[in-house]
């Protein structure tokens, strides 16, 4: 007889409102005005992200590791990784129903006259809201499933919507739509390394858990082969996702073509949703693997730090830099993987929530310094701008002096969590070379300081748009975050200790 | 709260202040900025009077927690060494904002923003003498690069945008390597089962001599980039002649301290067989950067690099005294950090009045200065004495103690960091000679004499100067408990006096 599966409502019920929200979100662009459309789209995320963070704050002192069966661990390191993501979302979002970044109807060729009639009609892109709610679901997913089959589901989930999503700009849209399809190719080909590791791990494991796999590494009842093959296999595919060297080709890309507000959420949570599976597989699954990982992870650590801060001076894009950027970000994460030990893991979780809000801060403001033909990402064009606008480039500084790790930025609370975990757990070259590439990246983060500030500009053709009331009250945010937590840590890191824990 | 955290807040309280002062109203602006630099310097001195300068543990101590996650805390406290950079730091202050009334207004931001960091800076300043946790002193170590960068950048001449740039690049790079260094003192006092950041305890761990090897030299290249030291120094000239008279006082008199005084703060505590292994090592540096600064200064053009490259000389013979490590010559570098603190200022100070007035930084553009503004002329020749280091001037007493305390255990050193003497006297002299002796072109005649308020922020200064130079005995008094620690805590001591029986 079959029992019908025991599910714990109350710890998934986070995720579900999310999906709640999304398909409410279908509903409305199926039965809804569409003038009305827009802010019924967001009034609903923002309820249903609000809704379902309250909800997590409810049951955060109830990990499980039977949230659905075996399939579920809700535990701490899942669920500050989930709270991390809705703060994102919300964030995000706020940017994001600035209207002006998307393609009215983004089915229509670029420079057809369809689309010439879209603009005409004054059509809005109000898919965007559903579209990023699935994403978010997925994303709060990830980080808490424990077996290949749910890692895969929710991998898709998140993956899936952000293909579309990264099609959506407004204005370049043949660049935006090549990102989409690269970023769709290389996503696809992406996950079929990570179902090929699944499959491997399965078949030297003879189960599809993580934690059977961490019984049959300590039992050593397999064929060590298919272990090893599985973990490089399902490692590709997870560094893909978080854009670790040499899988990071598609960033820039994707980064530079996608809608400024996509971009920034995408840089922000999908790093921390894959980071936290990374983390879960790595911490949990293959622990008891860990010689025969380490050192294959620490040399693509390495790699990573040094390639994305080098490749990043040479930017003349500010989103390619930024996503050079985000990949020795990525770097540094990694080295908290190698290290394995709690101090580590907490550091990570600090760390990646202090990077995702400086990001979407930052890009946040990249959306607003504009010229006639919509936003300017060129770096050069940006000389100037802390003349014309102070506090813009004041607070895009403080988002670049924390990415830099400058001391009472969060940034630096960070790094130096991470580079402390690393250093306490042996691994003292990561920390060396942690050390040198952040000495590179802080080149190219202060020369945009200097243009900003130190340059007269030499043309007047950009400006600073002002920012809608969301724009700004999500950039506000972002600031105050990244400040506080540099000035008073304590506040999220000991929060970020006191989850830091896997539920086996 | 203690007094000495009062003293931190109270010029960050004015940068607040400033800030809410409307821009329009510049002269408003400068005004609260000098009463509130003024304050602090009132304060210091209060501060100063109730120090029990026979008690050489820290004193006006106070510990906070802050991070608790790593056991960091907000923990300040003064002994003797930095009592006097602090009054050193609150002394200048109001000296730089009074010498330098109008340099604020050719910047790239209003009036309010320069004071804004400058008042920040103070804070800065007097925090990082003071900080007694490893981190704390890092992040402000770090953080005061920031006002610095856009003093220099936004307020500069020249070439300032490079020249920021340049100094905030080497000061980070040097900053990255001691955060390294930092983690690792860190995780060896976990290792030892009290994970701690304070410097007395971290002063006590047991370090085997290969990872103290290292970890001192992530905290001495920091160090040597600041203080600068040959061949670390590249940045100096370049920020020296494009920032302001006033940046480039607090730059090269005080921040510039931090480096000689984390070299006795950190590396000679915490590592104690390390320092012993590098000393012949930085005794060599230290020697070449008197003599490069030294023949450097002599072929400049510019007076603003000639004071740049007279301080490079000066920082070797610093660090030649504290690595030296006899009494004297600590007690020699500690009192010579002071010294070079004012008698920098006095010269960048006059410096920049003669440049401002001429409009030329070269030293050929000017001559016979004495003629048509002679308290100019003399305020800068005084201020050139003080560099060659005359007797009765504070200068000569620490530049002899630490070449006769240096001289019993290095005497190679010694006598060619003399040689130093006698080329400070001559670039002092040829350019001394050349601006204010001699016939005054026509193109200097118009210039004309310091004004009441210049007087009387260059007062002090030289007051000071002639002040310790005749009786150097408090300064002296205060700074001895200190280096009697520091001998003790790196188990030196002095070489014994040879008695001739």
């Amino acid at each position: 007889m079959l029992s019908a599966p025991n599910l714990d409502y109350e710890l998934l019920a986070p995720i579900m409102i999310i999906l709640g929200g999304a398909l409410i979100g279908v509903l409305i662009e199926a039965f809804a005005k569409p003038a009305w459309r827009a802010r019924l789209q967001l009034v609903i995320s923002l309820a249903a992200i609000v809704i379902s963070f309250n909800q997590l704050v409810r049951v955060r002192n109830d990990g499980s590791s039977i949230a659905a069966v075996t399939s579920v661990s809700v535990d701490g390191a899942g669920m500050f990784l989930q709270g991390a993501i809705l703060i994102f979302a919300f964030l995000g979002i706020l940017v994001i129903a600035d209207q002006d970044n998307f393609a009215p109807q983004a089915s229509a060729l670029p420079g057809s006259a369809e689309e010439a009639a879209a603009i005409q009609a004054g059509k809005q892109q109000t898919e965007v809201f559903p579209l990023t709610m699935f994403a978010v679901a997925g994303m709060m997913l990830f980080p808490v499933a424990t077996d290949y089959i749910t890692l895969f589901v929710a991998l898709e989930v998140l993956s899936l919507p952000l293909y579309l999503m990264a099609g959506l700009s407004r204005r370049r849209r043949l660049l935006s739509q090549e990102a989409a399809l690269k970023y769709f190719l290389l996503g696809a080909y992406s996950s079929a390394f990570f179902l090929f590791g699944a499959a491997l791990l399965y078949g030297y494991s003879g189960t599809i858990s993580l934690n059977g796999l961490t019984d049959a590494i300590r039992g050593n009842t397999g064929n060590d082969v298919f272990l090893l093959l599985g973990i490089i296999f399902l490692s590709v595919g997870l560094l893909f996702k978080v854009g670790a060297v040499p899988f990071h080709s598609w960033k820039p890309d994707v980064y530079q073509g996608a809608p400024t507000p996509i971009t920034g959420f995408m840089a922000a949570a999908t790093k921390a949703a894959a980071f936290g599976a990374t983390l879960r597989i790595f911490y949990l699954g293959l622990d008891a693997a860990q010689t025969s990982w380490k050192p294959f992870i620490a040399v693509i650590s390495v790699i990573t730090m040094i390639v994305g801060s080098l490749a990043a001076i040479s930017q003349r894009d500010m989103k390619r830099m930024l996503a050079y950027s985000s990949i020795a970000h990525a770097g540094f994460v990694l080295t908290a993987i190698v290290s394995l030990s709690e101090n580590a893991l907490s550091a990570s979780l600090f760390y990646l929530f202090a990077y995702g809000v400086a990001t979407i801060g930052a890009f946040a403001i990249i959306t607003i310094v504009r010229d006639s033909a919509g936003e300017v990402s060129d770096v050069n064009r940006w000389i100037g701008l802390g003349k014309k606008s102070p506090l813009v480039a004041s607070v895009f500084s403080l988002f670049l002096l924390s990415f830099a790790g400058i001391p009472l930025t969060s940034g630096f609370v960070g790094k130096f969590s991470i580079f402390s975990a690393a250093y306490e757990s042996g691994n003292i070259m990561l920390v060396v070379v942690g050390v040198l590439s952040s000495a590179i990246a802080v080149f190219f983060y202060l020369r945009v300081i200097l243009m900003l500030f130190f340059t007269d500009a030499t043309n007047d053709s950009i400006s600073v748009v002002i920012p809608s009331i969301l724009t700004r009250i999500s950039i506000s945010i972002s600031a105050i975050f990244t400040i506080i937590l540099g000035i008073a840590p304590s506040l999220l890191f000991d929060i970020a200790q006191d989850f830091a824990y896997f539920l086996r | 709260m203690s007094i000495l955290t009062s003293l931190l807040l109270l010029p960050l309280f004015g940068a607040l202040v400033v800030g809410f002062l409307p821009a329009s109203n510049a002269k408003l602006v400068k005004q609260v900025a000098l009463a509130f630099s003024l304050l602090v310097a009132l304060v210091s001195i209060v501060m100063a009077l109730s120090f029990d300068r026979n008690n050489s543990a820290m004193q006006f101590t106070e510990v906070r927690t802050w991070i608790s996650a790593f056991n960091i805390n907000y923990a300040v406290g003064i002994d003797g060494m930095a009592l006097v950079l602090i009054l050193m730091t609150t002394i200048l202050v109001p000296v730089v904002f009074l010498a330098g009334w109008n340099e604020s207004e050719n910047g790239r931001w209003n009036v309010k923003v320069f004071y804004i960091l400058l008042l920040i800076l103070e804070t800065m300043m007097i925090g990082v003498f003071s900080a007694t946790d490893v981190f704390l002193f890092y992040v402000i170590f770090e953080a005061m690069l920031l006002p610095v960068y856009f003093l220099i950048g936004g307020y500069g001449s020249g070439e300032r945008a490079a020249a920021a740039m340049k100094f905030l690049l080497y000061s980070l790079f040097g900053g990255l390597l001691m955060l390294a260094a930092v983690i690792g003192l860190y995780i060896i006092s976990v290792n030892q089962g009290g994970a701690t950041f304070d410097i007395a305890r971290l002063s006590q761990l047991s370090i085997d001599s290969t990872t103290q090897n290292w970890l001192f030299l992530g905290f001495f290249i920091a160090f040597a980039i600041k203080a600068p030291l040959w061949p670390f120094h590249t940045w100096l000239p370049t920020a020296a002649t494009s920032a302001t008279a006033g940046t480039s006082t607090l730059l090269l008199g005080v921040l510039d301290k931090v480096g000689t005084y984390g070299m006795i703060r950190f590396c000679m505590s915490f590592f104690p067989d390390a320092t012993k292994t590098f000393t012949p090592a930085i005794i060599t540096l230290a020697v070449i950067s008197i003599l490069y600064g030294a023949f450097l200064a002599i072929g400049q053009k510019d007076i603003n690099s000639l004071i740049a490259f007279t301080s490079i000389s000066h920082f070797g013979f610093i660090t030649l005294g504290i690595f030296a490590l006899t009494s004297q010559s600590l007690t020699g570098a500690i009192f010579y950090m002071v010294n070079h603190g004012f008698g920098t200022a006095a010269l960048f100070l006059t410096a920049g009045w003669m440049i401002k007035r001429r409009g030329s930084s070269q030293i050929a553009d000017f001559g016979g200065l004495q003629r048509v503004a002679p308290v100019l002329a003399w305020s800068f020749f005084i201020a050139g004495l003080s560099a060659l280091a005359l007797p009765g001037l504070s200068s000569f007493v620490s530049e002899f103690l630490v070449l006769l305390g240096a001289f019993a255990k290095y005497p190679v050193a010694a006598i060619l960091g003399t040689l130093g003497i006698i080329l400070a006297a001559l670039y002092v002299l040829l350019a001394v000679q050349r601006a204010i002796h001699g016939e005054t072109p026509a193109s200097s005649a118009g210039i004309s004499d310091l004004n009441l308020r210049e007087k009387i922020a260059i007062a002090p200064v030289i007051a000071i100067l002639v002040l310790l130079g005749f009786y150097p005995k408090p300064a002296l008094e205060v700074i001895n408990p200190t280096t009697q620690t520091i001998m003790t805590n790196a188990g030196v001591s002095d070489p014994a006096a040879k008695v001739v029986k």
